[in-house]
């Protein structure tokens, strides 16, 4: 007859204190980038009228912030962006809500936002400009616009994309229309949803930048515009900067509406 | 004899040229636990859903009890994955009735300490058990269970299989098992049929409670009438 063995675990070794390298390694290419940039310059490898040193950009900074010129554009600028956000993404929201739940509604109003989606929102400026001027209105317009979009197309899929397999279980166990709708449609389209949100956040940007760009006279881009006007690269480059921050707080906006609300996409198998 | 809670009469079904079922006469009594068993495809899940109401017979007569509450399992769990474990048995109602109800469900089927979690986090046949938790919360006369066990390994299966039978005979539910498993139907069923290419070609009497010998003995007599074309006798 066979024996049997019994197999003990060997207690695990202690694992050692080590440096959380995931979450050292995010920071290591920018670092790179500014460590390698002010040498280049110190080293005068590369012009600094050209390219002035990141010390220059942030002593700019620095100026600009304690002379109020910086925080009354970035505020300018936040305004038009949430403004302009709220607005088209709520409406893109509401049309891909009511889109993806109404078939009369869908066959009514999809086809010509599909058509619409497909013109590039930047080629609306010069229309912009002749119907409301260069005041805030164009501005928050053009942001709704560019937005309404992306929150469109992600919502809609969610929500007809739902799991025919949930639909018909909560059918078949008796649930409401609403309960349907608010624990099995809403819910399983949510992570689309978000992700709308996420590439809504980008499109916000880059609509706002353009737009502040060529007709303003406030706000980060008309900032950066301006210094280059007046040949200033270190304000140029302090702008280009702050969009890349204002960039990544998007993402870490996103990534917390994602963590808070797909919660349960976390952990694996435990038993 | 006690009238039957689900009863069809000639029922057909049919799918674009492609006749799924047909004539089918089929009675399913108060109490009772009926198994379909055949081979892939041969129409036995598509009587389930129709006694369930998720499809429509293309001809025939189907008849269900007045009031009567029936809930499926399916063969894949269909667990809400954005809920936790014991919202996913009440559906998130907040009556303290029905989360009281819900929990001490969850305990019959030995979840209690997986109620906070969520559906990703348990294993196959916890799942299973979630879901099986999931359709008595209506209290159910009629249980029809659409091949659960399918994708479970022999052990979890087995132990699926005692909880229903434990379930089923505590609370006197009427229960409908489709499986191609000859002596899952053998094990549980009071009454077996034999569904092949859309007909019911045979019927037998289940060994539920019996030996291991008597329940093989059925199952091969199933078995055999899958196989061939003759019908079976009990």
């Amino acid at each position: 007859m066979q024996e049997v063995t019994t197999l003990t675990q060997q207690p695990k070794r202690r694992a050692r204190r080590s440096v959380n390298w995931l979450k050292v390694l995010p920071w290591i290419v920018p670092l790179a980038i500014l460590i390698g940039w002010q040498a280049a310059v110190s080293f005068n490898w590369i012009t600094s009228s050209l390219i002035p040193a990141p010390t220059t950009v942030i002593q700019d900074g620095i100026t600009l912030w304690q002379n109020g010129e910086l925080p009354k554009n970035i505020a300018i600028s936040l305004y038009r962006a949430t403004a302009g956000f709220a607005i088209g993404g709520s409406v893109g929201f509401v049309l891909g809500l009511i889109n993806g739940l109404v078939k009369p509604i869908r066959a009514l109003l999809d086809s010509p936002i599909q058509m619409l989606r497909n013109i590039p929102h930047l080629s609306l400026i010069p229309l912009m400009i002749i119907l409301m001027g260069i005041g805030e209105p164009a501005k928050i317009a053009l942001v709704a616009i560019g937005v309404m979009f992306p929150m469109y197309i992600n919502t809609y899929q969610g929500i007809t994309g739902a799991d025919p397999e949930l639909l018909e279980m909560g059918r078949a166990y008796g649930l409401s229309r609403r309960a349907l709708f608010t624990r099995v449609i809403f819910p399983g389209a949510l992570a689309n949803i978000l992700m709308g949100v996420r590439y809504a956040l980008g499109v916000m940007w880059t609509t706002l930048i353009v737009a502040e760009t060529i007709s303003a006279t406030s706000g980060l881009g008309y900032m950066a515009t301006n210094a280059q006007e007046f040949m200033r690269m270190d304000t140029v480059l302090l702008c280009i900067l702050i969009y890349a921050l204002l960039g990544k707080l998007s993402d870490v906006i996103a990534k917390n509406l994602e963590r808070l609300f797909l919660s349960w996409r976390q952990g694996g198998v435990d038993a | 004899m006690t009238n039957p809670i689900v009863q069809l009469q000639h029922v057909e079904k049919v799918y674009g040229d492609k006749t799924v079922l047909n004539d089918i006469q089929l009675n399913l009594y108060p109490g009772e636990f009926l198994a379909l068993v055949g081979m892939s495809g041969g129409g036995k899940s598509t009587i389930l859903r129709l006694i369930a109401g998720l499809e429509a017979p293309t001809a025939g007569h189907l008849s269900r009890e007045k009031g009567l509450v029936m809930r499926v399992m399916f063969q894949n769990d269909r667990l809400l994955p954005w809920l936790t474990n014991l919202d996913n048995v009440s559906f998130k109602n907040r009556d303290p009735e029905v989360i009281s109800e819900a929990k001490s469900l969850l305990h019959a089927v030995g979840l209690t300490d997986k109620s906070t979690g969520y559906p990703a986090q348990l294993s196959g046949g916890q799942k299973q058990r979630l879901a099986l938790a999931r359709a008595l919360l209506a209290k159910p006369q009629l249980l029809l269970l659409d091949e659960p066990l399918g994708a479970l390994d022999a052990l979890t299966r087995q132990r699926m299989q005692d909880l229903i039978l434990k379930i089923f005979t505590e609370q006197k539910l009427s229960t409908l098992l489709i499986t191609h498993d000859v002596n899952e139907a053998a094990r549980m069923a009071d009454r077996i049929i034999v569904v092949r290419d859309g007909q019911l070609v045979a019927e037998t009497t289940g060994a539920r409670g019996q030996s291991p010998e008597a329940v093989a003995q059925t199952a091969a007599r199933v078995l055999q009438a899958i196989l061939s074309e003759e019908p079976v006798t009990s």
